[in-house]
């Protein structure tokens, strides 16, 4: 984004019969950060055959080419309503409300009146169509801005031309322009009249921080209504012709394949069925309802090849990690130090959204709607699966019921694809829950070994070795030739070396410090997890800081207050040690815990009271994991700007309900190759019986111009809170996570068939 | 194939479909009501929930063929109309603590806690925390804190 003086900047009006306005998406400071050759790749190999496989460069190139097929564009309607549409996935965090609402404040509409939509996949926007790394926001915070003002600017020009009356003297309000003789016209009146005859630049200004009437006040979301009546649509709910119930009859360990099937006659020929066909994955069925797939999955009679992850177990997989470690140092230090080993579970990243897409492939053309993160890597990778030319290949980005970085990911739109081609018909694919648990990526298992070395009221030094089952970063940072570097086996250390040097951070003065991270182990599906690497880098890091604390003689709020960097960080602290009355005498087996986590230009603090005493621990939950509660949370953040505080409020809610289970209740088991939670009655998210009955968010008040980043932010935060608080309850510093892994808390569902029926029996339970 | 006849959303119905089949799948795959959610096919997450005469029912484990003429079968999508408004006061609620994140929960959510106000409300009793406590429903955004407030302040204009 050109900036032209401090407020000034360029953005375009396009040809078209109504007013459209634009401006160029800029790439984010961490695309291009990670854009750069990861270390060690050697140059001029990197397009190897697959390059082709995945994507016609003239393809790219062309589209690339056209002047202003890279913008961002606001459309204004002759209904007086604004549109556009982002490209971005909104999955829950809130971002089509916050851009409704950039765009309210300079057009000076009511909210109602912006429509956002989501951008079908545009491959033109290279690296510019990627959700993640909380930066939504921060990318579009400023262009989106600058296209509204464009659209202000024509608006009023045009309205100067209509009421007779220089722009000076124009007033814009609630989408009414009024000249001082009192003449007035609607923006919608104005909508032809302001547009472009062919495409030019012009210069804009934006409001200043002073003049904003939307943009840093709470306002609930714009698809709530939708929300609260069943009326939002998400991929399974759109009714696209003769898209019909799919799924797919799924190995019984991790990544299996099918070797042969006995019955394919048999159930082609069940009621309701309409396909059978082997695919990469399994063995799809097609049919009127997925009643009747689920039936037909569980009929199939099927044997298998080995999967990927064969005979694994989470003892054998935490053999290889530790053999994977790198050295903390060869002699122990010569002062005093603190030092541990943590240890993290395997943990899913389902949302309750289940992995879905629908295909509709022709032979010359294909067409796919997913709730995607990710959409230009999966429209490539879908025409290279299909052999059709990325512009044959259209993928519309729908409405996403949660990611928690899963969405990042298209497994069930790739997948859709390949079936719809397969058996040429449309097709409405569905992962089972159990599909979905075992088959659908994992947040890595982990260890992290920390020691810090001290001397009186001095930390000396820092060292933390963090070393993981390899996370996929496949979907690079939303742009192709980045997620075939993902890919390189050389240039993928180098990958998740950058990403995890480009989000970690020291914010205590511990002296001399560093983070290394070692990855080890592919044969597993994974993907980052809400947070990536920090809620275990933080978590590990938080507990060694307790116990320095401890060792060092002082507590462990006014210890952080002294060793932490800035002033933002020492106010979050302040303000949560203050507000959640940090101290305060509790009964034995009930403690605080507070801890510290900065990310992407944000800062946040959680205390948290538990209560581990044994009637809590032991409270009766028919079918539910009680354990520990917390009792109470008091989230601090600052992250600079903030457009929706409302918005924000929820998104550190959410943070804390991971966080929490994260630390007490969830993760996965492997064993023999296969995880044994196959749905929500196995695996442990966050339940009301395990909600703080007392919570408090506090936004900081910020002088700052810029939003920072907020999706992730106190995942990381909330888990170490939770941690140190259990570690100061029980005497016991806890060193494995979830607290819980050790104890199975269900009987296993089988693997075949892979999918459970459904329960017969819900007339005995309604109440 | 097997005619089912019942009342949805307070229009008498008949439907084509295997007697087994559950009514999840009749609601969303035959007549294209898509209020009620799938999330794990198996009565444990919830996200399906609707009303059964009334009181909270799971249509992924109802076969179809249970269901008598006279029984009547409410989804969110007919929520409003049991009161006679555009919405009932627990949406409203929702709306007024922004409740919902992604949303694909929180049909279902509304529709347990509208079941659990009235249960509660025939018992001669507010509802408790306890009450909140043993709610089944999953939301993996994290949206619990929210739900118990909504709930307090629907089950007040209820």
């Amino acid at each position: 984004m050109p900036g032209l003086g401090r407020r000034r900047f360029l953005g375009y009006v396009l040809a078209a019969p109504t007013l459209v306005t634009a401006a160029e998406l800029a790439p984010a400071a961490t695309a291009s950060a990670a854009a750069e050759t990861p270390a060690g790749m050697p140059s001029g190999e990197l397009p190897s055959p697959e390059i082709t496989e995945l994507v016609d460069l003239n393809d790219v190139m062309t589209l690339a080419a056209l002047p202003t097929s890279n913008l961002i564009t606001v459309e204004v309607h002759q209904d007086g309503t604004v549109s556009f549409a982002l490209p971005r996935a909104e999955v829950g965090q809130g971002i089509t409300t916050s851009t409704a609402m950039l765009i309210a404040e300079e057009l000076d509409l009511p909210l109602d009146r912006v429509r956002v939509t989501l951008a079908d996949a545009r491959p033109e926007l290279l690296f510019n169509q990627l959700t993640g790394a909380s930066n939504t926001t921060i990318s579009t915070y400023t262009p989106v801005r600058v296209a509204a003002a464009v659209a202000r600017r024509r608006l009023l020009e045009a309205a100067a031309r209509e009421l007779g009356a220089p722009v000076g003297d124009l007033k814009l309000r609630a989408g009414v322009i009024t000249a001082p003789g009192g003449g007035s016209v609607s923006i919608g009146a104005l909508a032809g009249k302001a547009a472009g005859d062919q495409a030019r630049r012009v210069s804009v200004e934006l409001k200043e921080r002073e003049q904003f009437k939307v943009v840093g006040r709470p306002h609930n979301r714009i698809d709530a209504l939708a929300a609260v009546t069943g009326r939002k649509k998400f991929a399974l709910d759109l009714d696209i012709p003769d898209a019909r119930p799919t799924m797919v009859c799924r190995p019984p360990t991790i990544n299996g394949t099918v070797a042969s099937v006995a019955n394919l006659d048999e159930v082609r020929a069940m009621t309701g069925v309409t396909d059978v066909a082997v695919v990469s994955t399994g063995v799809a069925v097609r049919a009127r309802t997925f009643g009747q797939c689920v039936k037909a999955v569980r009929a199939l009679r099927v044997s298998w090849k080995p999967g990927t992850a064969e005979g694994k177990s989470d003892e054998t997989v935490l053999k290889t990690l530790r053999a994977a470690e790198q050295p903390l140092g060869l002699l122990p230090p010569l002062t005093p130090s603190v030092e541990a080993r943590f240890t993290f579970r395997f943990r899913s990243n389902s949302a309750l959204e289940p992995n879905c897409a629908i295909a509709d492939v022709r032979p010359d053309r294909a067409e796919i709607w997913s709730g995607l993160k990710a959409p230009i890597v999966a429209k490539q990778a879908i025409a290279a699966r299909l052999k059709l030319p990325p512009h044959a290949v259209t993928v519309h980005v729908t409405e996403g019921g949660g990611s928690f970085g899963r969405k990042l990911f298209f497994d069930a739109a790739l997948e859709a694809a390949e079936i719809s081609q397969k058996i040429g018909k449309p097709v409405k694919l569905m992962w089972h829950r159990a599909d979905d648990a075992r088959q659908g990526r994992t947040h890595p298992m982990a260890t992290s070994r920390v020691r810090a070395a001290y001397l009186g009221n001095t930390v000396l030094s820092y060292k933390q070795r963090h070393t993981s089952v390899s996370t996929d970063l496949g979907h690079g940072l939303g742009e192709v030739f980045t997620a075939l570097a993902a890919k390189l086996p050389v240039g993928d250390i180098g990958f998740s070396q950058t990403f995890f040097h480009l989000s970690q951070s020291m914010p205590y003065n511990f002296g001399h410090h560093s983070r290394l991270l070692s990855e080890t182990d592919k044969s597993f599906n994974t993907g980052s997890m809400r947070g990536v690497y920090s809620p275990d880098v933080v978590c590990a890091r938080e507990l060694i800081v307790d116990r320095l604390a401890s060792e060092m003689g002082k507590d462990p709020f006014r210890f952080r207050r002294d060793f932490l960097r800035d002033d933002r960080a020492r106010a979050v602290l302040e303000k949560v040690a203050e507000a959640g009355d940090w101290g305060r005498t509790m009964p034995a087996r009930t403690a605080q815990g507070i801890a510290f986590h900065s990310e992407y230009h944000s800062a946040s603090a959680v205390l948290v009271e538990i209560d581990c005493r044994p009637e809590t621990v032991d409270r009766p939950i028919r079918d539910g994991v009680t354990g520990p509660r917390v009792t109470k949370a008091v989230l601090a953040v600052d992250v600079g700007l903030t457009v929706n505080p409302r918005g924000l409020e929820a998104q550190m809610m959410g943070c804390l309900m991971d966080g929490i289970a994260q630390t007490l209740t969830s993760s996965l088991h492997l064993r023999d190759g296969y995880f044994l939670e196959a749905s929500w009655d196995n695996y442990f998210y966050t339940r009301q019986w395990n909600t703080p009955p007392e919570l408090k968010i506090i936004i900081m008040p910020s002088a700052s111009d810029r939003p920072g980043g907020a999706g992730e932010l106190g995942v990381a935060t909330s888990m170490a809170a939770v941690a140190c608080a259990y570690g100061r309850a029980t005497g016991t510093m806890p060193t494995s996570f979830p607290i819980n892994h050790g104890t199975l808390s269900f009987v296993p569902k089988p693997t075949v068939p892979p999918i459970p029926a459904s329960p017969t029996d819900g007339l005995d339970h309604t109440r | 194939m097997p005619e089912h006849t019942f009342r949805l959303n307070g229009e008498q119905i008949t439907v084509e479909a295997d007697d087994d089949e559950r009514l999840l799948w009749v609601l969303r795959d035959i007549l294209g009501i898509t209020g009620p959610k799938y999330g794990c096919g198996i009565n444990v997450c919830k996200a399906c929930t609707s009303h059964l005469n009334g009181k909270a029912a799971n249509p992924c484990a109802i076969p179809v063929k249970e269901l008598r003429p006279t029984d009547e079968v409410t989804t969110i999508e007919g929520l409003p109309a049991t009161v006679g408004k555009d919405l009932h006061p627990m949406q409203q609620a929702w709306l007024d603590q922004d409740v919902a994140q992604c949303g694909y929960c929180q049909p279902g959510q509304i529709m347990t806690a509208v079941a659990l106000v009235r249960r509660v409300a025939q018992e001669g009793r507010r509802i408790t925390d306890a009450d909140l406590d043993n709610i089944r429903n999953i939301c993996r955004c994290g949206t619990y804190f929210r739900i118990r407030e909504a709930i307090r302040a629907g089950a007040e204009n209820m």
